[in-house]
């Protein structure tokens, strides 16, 4: 059996815990166990069970979030059902957990995860190094393994099966963190799972400008991004910036408008899947590594692309 | 208050990454090293915290000894003493055994990380670190700050970021914004020659993994360019050529 720690964002299964069941249904071969912790929304569970998890235990009786109480509860879990292949979103919450329960388990231990695993000699993954510029093959040598897998990486295919729900109550936990205050951005999608981004750069001269960028990734669906600049000077959220020192993401589509394509900030965004430039300056160094480009001022472009967008909308 | 910065030596961000020995190797011929980004934060703010609240900051490497110059560094940024373990960083796993050894030893308050290694991309040394110490950890810090015994950490989380009070002894990643890395001054340059850098053997550790092979990316085909005045005409290419949007 091979088992998956489903995140519970609020009750529900974001599509990277669907990513994570769907890797572990084709790695398994004796079905797939999740655990997560609280009450899913109603039908939550049947999203699992299209992506082959035939089994999730529900575990109550933990209130907030603390590392140590859920590592210690889901490894209770996992232990108690042999299983020996772990697997979970390389998200903020995937990120905590992945480690701890590797030591907890005494398994290899493989983060920023991009493909399915080739056992054809030893158990090898391949993972993202050098911020994009690289991948590495591991070989992951203990018997008990937690793999962490990058979101918008990995082919997410149905396999429906039946699932049962079990509950499990959890131990009385000395709970050393204690969650004072969250705030999240409402309404708004998370870059990291975003599978369109729209970014910008130093280009768009100042955050007065940035009504055109927030109107075109509204009708593209997407999310918003910028250059390390850009958050350094207070124009966007310094969670919008993407790059080497910012965050790594991996979207379908990437448009980077008037951001000049600088090494670290190529090496966060390079694995998008097509990437657009626009840019004034056809010597940009980003049309090295676009594959749609428009030589061209934003203040131009960003207009007829919003209206060719709206149009085809309706 | 006793504050360890576990930090690594990474090759600089300009750095064009290629490898050699069949791809089995980082190829390091005229590569500048560095202090992995996100532990010149952690450092920066651990000496914060001493110069606050009183303590030493004590700086842990996992490495060979040409990782000496850039532990250097660390000291005349204002780390007050270093530890070197004698070993080559195999990977997320190993350099927290190492670490983890030396910790427990060590009587420290507070451990920081970096959120990860800006050459490895692991992520993985502050949670390591506190499930083999049985401590808290609280990972991709914004904010690290010291009140009544207690650690304040703000951290990211999807979509938003949160304020999270720990008990102490824990152990924290440091994450952008948490501060202004510190650069070294003269003064600081002449200290560091002085302060002790410890270096001790590894433990003997079980390898978790073994990185067989690298591979770069690989190349883009070239532009395909859309004239400015006709702009418009992407959406209808990313739509029915790339097949990419709705
Ligand atoms: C240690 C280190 C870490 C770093 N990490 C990151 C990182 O994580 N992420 C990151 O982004 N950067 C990072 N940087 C910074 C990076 O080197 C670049 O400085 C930065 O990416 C440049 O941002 P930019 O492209 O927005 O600005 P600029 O370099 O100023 O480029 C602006 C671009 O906009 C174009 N432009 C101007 N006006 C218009 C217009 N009207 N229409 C269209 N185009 C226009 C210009 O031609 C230019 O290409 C890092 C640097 C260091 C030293």
């Amino acid at each position: 059996m091979t088992g998956i720690y489903a995140e519970n964002s609020e009750g529900i299964f974001k599509k990277s815990v669907l990513e994570a069941a769907s890797y572990a249904s084709r790695i398994s071969n004796g079905g797939v166990l999740a655990v997560c912790i609280g009450q899913p929304k109603d039908g939550e569970a049947d999203k699992l069970a299209q992506y082959g998890v035939s089994k999730l235990i529900v575990v109550d009786g933990i209130p907030a979030f603390d590392s140590q109480a859920y590592t210690a509860e889901i490894t209770k879990i996992f232990s108690a059902n042999q299983v020996q292949h772990i697997v979970l979103a390389n998200t903020y919450e995937g990120k905590t957990l992945a480690p701890r329960i590797s030591v907890a388990m005494n398994a290899s231990l493989a983060t920023n995860v991009v493909d399915f695993p080739d056992t054809s000699n030893g158990f090898r993954i391949r993972r993202g190094v050098f911020s994009g510029k690289g991948f590495a093959i591991v070989e992951l040598n203990k018997t008990n393994k937690v793999i962490a897998i990058t979101p918008n990486s990995t082919e997410l295919k149905q396999n429906p099966v039946t699932i049962s729900i079990e509950h499990s109550q959890a131990a009385a936990h000395q709970i050393n963190t204690e969650i004072t205050a969250t705030s999240k951005a409402a309404g708004k999608i998370p870059l990291t799972e975003a599978e369109v981004v729209v970014s910008a750069g130093r280009g768009m001269k100042g955050p007065e400008n940035w009504k055109m960028v927030e109107e075109l990734a509204e009708l593209l669906g997407a999310a918003t991004a910028c250059s390390k600049p850009v958050a350094d000077m207070d124009w966007r959220p310094h969670n919008e910036h993407v790059g080497q020192t910012g965050i790594t993401i991996k979207p379908n589509l990437y448009i980077a408008i008037g951001i000049s394509g600088a090494i670290q900030h190529l090496a966060g965004v390079s694995s998008s899947k097509v990437i657009v430039v626009i840019n004034k300056d056809p010597e940009a160094p980003f049309f090295k590594a676009a594959d749609y480009g428009i030589v061209g001022d934003a203040f131009d472009v960003l207009p007829q692309l919003i209206e060719a967008a709206r149009a085809s909308k309706n | 208050m006793k504050i360890l910065v576990c930090m690594s030596v990474v090759p600089d961000t300009t750095t064009k990454i290629s490898f050699t020995d069949n791809n089995t190797k980082l190829n390091t011929q005229g590569v500048q090293f560095i202090i992995n980004p996100y532990d010149e934060l952690s450092l920066t703010r651990a000496i914060e915290l001493t110069e606050k609240h009183g303590g030493t900051v004590t700086v842990a490497n996992v490495g060979k000894a040409d990782a000496d110059a850039v532990i250097r560094k660390a000291l005349a940024i204002g780390a007050n003493d270093a530890i070197r373990i004698n070993a080559d960083p195999v990977d997320g796993q190993y350099v927290a055994e190492q670490l983890a050894h030396v910790i427990r030893s060590g009587g420290y308050d507070l451990v920081l990380t970096g959120r990860e290694s800006i050459d490895y991309n692991g992520g993985q040394v502050c949670g390591l670190l506190g499930e083999l110490l049985s401590w808290p950890a609280v990972n991709v810090c914004t904010r690290i700050d010291l009140e009544n015994g207690k650690a304040i950490f703000e951290r990211d989380i999807d979509g938003g970021r949160q304020t999270v009070t720990s008990s102490l002894p824990a152990v924290a990643s440091a994450q952008k914004d948490l501060c202004e890395p510190r650069i070294p001054n003269m003064k600081g340059i002449m200290a560091a020659r002085t302060k002790p850098l410890t270096v001790v053997e590894p433990v003997a550790v079980e390898f978790a993994s073994t990185y067989r092979q690298f591979e770069t990316p690989a190349p883009k085909q070239a532009v395909k360019l859309i004239d400015a005045a006709n702009a418009g005409q992407l959406i209808d290419l990313l739509r029915n050529e790339a097949k990419i949007i709705a």
